[in-house]
């Protein structure tokens, strides 16, 4: 499971090319609203995952990269085509507690304390307490934030909060990892850092990851592949795949190939805008009811 | 892969803001005191000011230790409202409490006291019922939006008839002294608990939600894992509200349905004498003030207690 087999010349994409298909989706759509007020926030979406990938969804306001997120992790349902994970349903997916999921807001409960929250979806789906207990731990050590763990949300800085939330969602070892935003509200200096240590991770535990953004440097630093979409209606424009070494250090955010895809990605974004100015409205209209 | 663990802060032992905490605790409490004694004497003063300018003339003679005090104070002006039967002089009322209720009997105050522990043991009786009521019907509400529409406007319907008007009528239909006290205590307590516990139950983060729902938790998890702990904090404010309620609502529980003890029957009782001895009403009054006085702070208490290290600590007191 771990990529450390990856190698560090090879690039990641490749190694993942032979593993299983995580997500599948085939001519995926979502339309909100009916009739006159139906807006199409995503259409004739083909994407494959596979297992151990890190793909990143960037894109403007309202090109439904959340959108995408929501759908792969049943909090909402498509309009058409066909979505697979792990060969099953989102649904089945859901059910058989296949994923993991970070806000861009830690949503931890205050009146838990660290390692409570951690054991939080342990609790929900019947782990006995031992192995609770054990697994925060372990946890704890992964963010660390072992000398936390008595403490309680509004006691740790935003940065430790969204190590909680990581944490609680790596608890029960789920098989994809759905990210949105979740270092949005972090300050840069913050934000790097949670990068390295997303990226560490995610190379010891193996899961797949699926990221959405709207930092390109992030984005590059931290994934496989990069989806660029589109909006009105959300599409994807172009994959790219980041072929950096697999052992991503501080060094990596200075090498020239990674200012080169930076540039790519840059560029792929630019190439949407031209001759396409988003309907605030309507991308008001499509964040609302993504939400609802 | 450099992890930037180095420049975490180390915690070790109990915080310093904890302990800041409680020394500030300790100096809020003791100012809340000093300020509570405050405003009763700066109350007495004006009260027995209003009196000195326009009640009834007064004089006191006696003798302290061989000396001799006669002395007789006629206020300048003549104001209805400051003479004696309408406001009994301080210090009436404060003797009234040690005086005897009846000739050879034990004073008043202890009276009273048995009165107040009697009503406020009805009172949380209702209390108990009417905020289990008020919080059952807030989570059926949160849980089918059919059972919300059907039942709200009877809900508001029933706080907008006067208590006076319903009280009669559970009398008539449950008969049995007590239980009809309790039923109207109940009758005042639900609401405010329905309320604030659907406010609470509602406050949830719509992520947290999703959160759960991606856990695949049932609707009982979510209750119980996020909808009631949100709510907590709400709910003691609806518990506050309650309590002061509950306490009116047994006092008229009490005077409709003729129970011989309790607060009710005691103000009532000493209505009727009011043109003879008014400082008893004003000593009822004064106890009842105080019940309701002490079943809020215990809420205020117990919320502390309950709430202490587990949530967000909060200004105020109430």
């Amino acid at each position: 499971m771990t990529m450390d087999a990856a190698g560090a010349s090879e690039g990641l994409a490749s190694a993942a090319a032979g593993s299983a298909v995580v997500v599948e989706a085939t001519d995926v759509g979502k339309v909100f609203g009916t009739g006159t007020a139906a807006v199409a926030a995503l259409e004739g979406i083909d994407l494959k995952i596979r297992q151990g990938e890190f793909v990143s969804l960037i894109g403007p306001s309202g090109c439904g990269k959340s959108t995408l997120l929501r759908l792969i992790g049943d909090l909402i349902a498509p309009t058409s085509g066909t979505l697979r994970i792990n060969d099953k349903t989102p649904m089945q997916a859901r059910l058989d507690r296949d994923y993991g999921m970070v806000f861009q807001a830690s949503v931890l409960m205050d009146w838990r304390t660290i390692a409570k929250n951690i054991e939080l979806p342990l609790e929900i789906m019947g782990y006995p307490a031992d192995e609770r207990h054990r697994r925060a731990a372990d946890l704890l050590r992964l963010v660390e934030l072992e000398a936390f763990a008595d403490r309680h949300p509004w006691e740790l800085s935003g940065g430790m909060q969204q190590r909680v939330a990581i944490a609680r969602a790596l608890s029960f070892d789920p098989k994809l990892l759905l990210m949105d935003e979740p270092f949005g509200a972090l300050d840069e200096m913050t934000r790097e850092r949670m990068n390295a240590e997303l990226l560490s991770i995610w190379q010891r535990t193996g899961t797949t990851i699926v990221f959405v953004t709207h930092s390109i440097p992030e984005a590059v630093f931290l994934s496989t592949r990069v989806v660029v979409m589109s909006a009105r209606p959300g599409r994807i424009s172009q994959v790219i795949d980041i072929d950096l070494p697999a052992a991503r250090v501080v060094e990596t955010r200075e090498s020239g190939r990674y200012f080169e895809l930076v540039t790519r990605v840059r560029e792929a974004l630019r190439q949407n805008e031209a001759g396409e100015d988003l309907d605030p409205v309507a991308a008001e209209r499509i964040r609302a009811e993504g939400l609802a | 892969m450099t992890i930037a663990g180095g420049s975490l802060p180390r915690v070790t032992g109990r915080p310093l803001i904890a302990a800041g905490g409680e020394v500030a605790a300790v100096r809020s409490r003791r100012r809340r005191i000093v300020g509570l004694v405050i405003v009763l004497v700066v109350l007495v003063v004006l009260w027995e000011a209003a009196k000195w300018l326009g009640g009834d003339p007064w004089r006191i003679h006696a003798s302290i230790s061989g000396i001799a005090i006669d002395y007789e104070h006629v206020p300048p002006l003549k104001w209805r409202i400051a003479d004696d039967l309408s406001v009994p002089h301080v210090w009436d009322i404060a003797r009234a409490f040690v005086d005897p209720a009846q000739r050879g009997g034990p004073p008043l105050g202890a009276v009273l006291a048995g009165q107040a522990l009697f009503t406020f043991m009805e009172a949380l009786a209702g209390f108990v019922i009417g905020g289990a009521l008020g919080l059952t019907l807030a989570v059926l509400f949160v849980h089918s939006r059919l059972a919300e529409r059907a039942l709200v406007p009877y809900v508001v319907a029933s706080q907008t008839v006067p208590i006076l008007a319903i009280a009669p009528l559970v009398v008539v239909a449950l008969k049995a002294d007590w239980l009809s006290v309790l039923a109207v205590a109940a009758y005042l307590t639900f609401f405010p608990v329905t309320i604030a516990a659907l406010r609470g139950l509602r406050a949830v983060d719509p992520r947290a939600i999703e959160l759960f729902r991606s856990y695949a938790a049932t609707r009982r998890q979510i209750l119980r894992q996020v909808r009631l702990p949100t709510s907590v904090p709400y709910l003691f404010s609806g518990f506050r509200v309650a309590a002061a309620a509950s306490i009116i609502g047994a006092i008229i529980g009490e005077q409709t349905a003729g129970v011989a003890s309790g607060l009710g029957s005691a103000i009532l009782n000493y209505n009727q004498y009011y043109a003879t001895a008014p400082e008893r009403l004003w000593a009822t009054v004064v106890v009842s003030a105080f019940v309701g006085f002490v079943f809020v702070g215990a809420i205020n208490v117990a919320e502390r207690v309950l709430t202490r290290g587990r949530y967000r600590p909060v200004e105020g007191m109430l």
